[in-house]
């Protein structure tokens, strides 16, 4: 389908699948098998300028918006679903320097981010706080200029690797929601260490550590936006980054189409290639069908929220979300059955697709707390029409 | 220092197809890439500019089409492209090329090297590269693995050989031919494609570089084609079947039937 990308546009889709074909491709499986991180990769991402397509040029970005990146993660995640974070989760990590942060913060850390010489990462999870953020336990006590930090984030993509961290702490833990903050801190703060790697079904090529606050002292001016401001800094955040998981899920289960499509043409069974076989085709029509309307629904999101960054596009982001990750589920899990039992073996790619197209459905809000806030938005466009 | 590389397009290589009255590649139509030796070529005068200051400069003969892999080479580092297009050009062989593109080397005047691919994959002569040096009257070396050490007036390089390398130096200006080990080349970059499609590419005719004109295009190719074709393709092999001593006696009585 003809989406009217721009020729910008068109050319980041180009370069990020030759980066992809020519780059990740040859290498998915070693780093799926040994879980390394792949800066190989990230340093051919930094040097063809995709690391900062959704960053303003005045902080040496590309000047996009977050179409821009959809179309790099996508095109990343045909062909791996995991290496593509190490920018798909900095954008994460970035959004709320870049929707929060004041002209110092952003001339500070967006450049090195939009160069790809630092990545980033979010700190909202902890351990007694997934879905429900504002159970978290992690303190910021101001003292003197400082902010003292303690507690345990955990599950953080890109933790270790990144160099900038946005990371979320209870400045005033009596006011619940509204006591929550946003620091930004730099790998190397005194008193800010990383826990242990994570082992995970799928993704694994991206590192997923615990960040350890142990009275980390964090410049004050490194506070973003205000204090008791957090929980919305993080909404918004989410709400722009939840197309980016959107754009990963359908990478993934676009690259899962196009293999599955392309083995039912060359499997012989009963003397045919399966592909002429209707209970093969008829699954195939659906994955595709399927996978675009999700393509669809992710740019009609994306180009809303570039059109007008001021605008709520909770329900929209949510939805994109919510679609892509189970279409990615269900097509990542169709294309390991037409491939039958080399489906199922490592030896081809789709069983790898099938688990990293999981985490899609759970991280950055769980499929569940997509669609409470999906309803929680019709609910509340219904009570605005009285 | 000036590098100057020479680059061919060619058809992908998935869809050749000759022109039955000229017996040459139908170019017309066929979506072109630039020679994939060549791209080893751009990538290592990147890294000499890289390496002593300068400029660099890619130059092709070819239609005016040919004007999307100047770009290419644009986005992936080179300074300046020049394209060397004329009707009259069409049906060159590799001496009319060689001589067109050292006519417009002579226009560019000031160079310290050539670089070119070792050869095209379309034609695959590995002629104009060499050709091209010797119209110029400057030395050259061919099959270029590794450049060891590069000063204002010499250069030393690594030849590649079956059974090892040699180490050749010579003065500049001249010329060397590349091979694939001598690089990985990068990728072009998201604002060198911007300021690539931006740019304002030279354009000469044959007029323009001042050439002979009975030495360019198919008049001025000595080389005729006399006939091209598509090999038949070699029917599959026969498997013998039986006891080891059974396919030993099938097999004798087949070579038996060749004398």
């Amino acid at each position: 389908m003809d989406y009217f990308l721009s020729d910008e546009q068109k050319m980041i889709v180009d370069l990020a699948r030759k980066i992809a074909i020519e780059k990740i491709k040859p290498v998915r499986e070693h780093y799926d098998e040994t879980e390394e991180f792949p800066w190989p990769i990230m340093k051919e991402l930094a040097q063809a300028d995709l690391c900062g397509v959704y960053i303003p040029a005045e902080y040496g970005g590309f000047g996009g918006g977050v179409l821009d990146l959809v179309l790099v993660v996508e095109e990343l995640c045909k062909i791996d679903g995991g290496i593509a974070l190490g920018l798909a989760a900095t954008a994460l990590g970035t959004f709320p320097i870049l929707l929060n942060g004041n002209e110092a913060q952003k001339k500070k850390y967006l450049p090195d981010i939009a160069s790809g010489k630092k990545l980033a990462a979010f700190g909202l999870t902890e351990p007694e706080a997934g879905s429900d953020a504002t159970a978290m336990r992690t303190t910021a006590k101001l003292e003197g200029d400082f902010y003292v930090l303690n507690g345990t984030k955990c599950f953080i993509t890109n933790a270790g690797d990144a160099e900038t961290y946005t990371v979320f702490a209870k400045t005033n833990p009596a006011r619940g929601a509204r006591g929550i903050s946003c620091f930004i801190i730099e790998k190397g703060t005194p008193g800010f260490e990383f826990g242990k790697k994570e082992k995970k079904m799928g993704i694994r090529a991206s590192s997923t550590r615990e960040l350890i606050f142990n009275n980390c002292m964090v410049p004050k001016e490194n506070l973003l936006g205000k204090e008791g401001h957090g929980l919305i800094i993080a909404q918004s955040t989410l709400d722009s980054s939840r197309p980016g998981v959107a754009a990963q899920a359908l990478g993934i289960a676009a690259g899962a189409l196009d293999e599955a499509v392309a083995y039912s043409r060359t499997r012989v069974q009963f003397g045919q290639p399966i592909c002429s076989f209707q209970a093969i085709s008829h699954m195939m029509a659906d994955m595709a069908t399927k996978v675009e309307a999700a393509r669809a629904l992710i740019y009609a999101t994306a180009r809303m929220m570039d059109s007008d960054r001021t605008k709520r596009t909770t329900k929209e982001s949510a939805m994109s979300k919510l679609y892509a990750s189970e279409v990615a589920m269900e097509v990542t899990t169709q294309a390991v059955q037409i491939f039958g039992g080399y489906g199922y073996s490592r030896e081809y790619p789709v069983e790898k697709m099938m688990r990293d197209a999981k985490i899609t459905q759970i991280y950055e809000g769980t499929s569940q707390i997509q669609r409470n806030e999906i309803a929680l938005s019709l609910i509340k466009e219904s009570a605005a029409k009285k | 220092m000036h590098f100057i590389v020479c680059i061919k397009q060619v058809p992908n290589t998935t869809n050749v197809q000759l022109d039955p009255t000229t017996n040459t590649l139908k170019r017309e139509g066929v979506e072109s890439i630039i020679n994939p030796f060549d791209e080893y070529a751009i990538e290592e005068a990147v890294r000499l500019k890289e390496r002593t200051g300068g400029k660099t400069t890619v130059i092709t003969m070819g239609p005016p089409q040919a004007e999307n892999i100047l770009r290419e080479a644009l986005a992936r580092g080179i300074d300046n492209a020049i394209l060397v297009s004329d009707r009259a050009f069409a049906g060159a062989d590799t001496w009319a090329t060689a001589y067109t593109l050292a006519t417009a080397i002579k226009k560019i005047g000031d160079y310290s090297l050539i670089l070119t691919g070792k050869q095209a994959t379309d034609g695959d002569t590995a002629q104009v590269g060499p050709g091209v040096a010797e119209m110029l009257d400057i030395p050259h070396v061919a099959y270029v693995r590794k450049i060891e050490e590069i000063t204002t007036n010499t250069i030393r390089v690594e030849r590649m050989m079956e059974d090892g390398y040699d180490i050749i130096e010579m003065p500049l200006p001249s010329l060397i031919s590349v091979v694939k080990e001598i690089n990985k080349p990068r990728l072009p970059s998201l604002k060198g494609m911007m300021a690539s499609k931006k740019a304002i590419i030279t354009k000469w005719t044959a007029q323009d570089i001042g050439a002979d004109t009975s030495k360019i295009g198919l008049t001025g190719s000595p080389t005729q084609v006399m006939k091209v074709f598509t090999p038949v393709a070699r029917g599959g092999g026969e498997k013998l079947e039986g006891s080891p001593e059974e396919i030993a006696q099938k097999l004798i009585g087949k070579l038996k039937g060749l004398i």
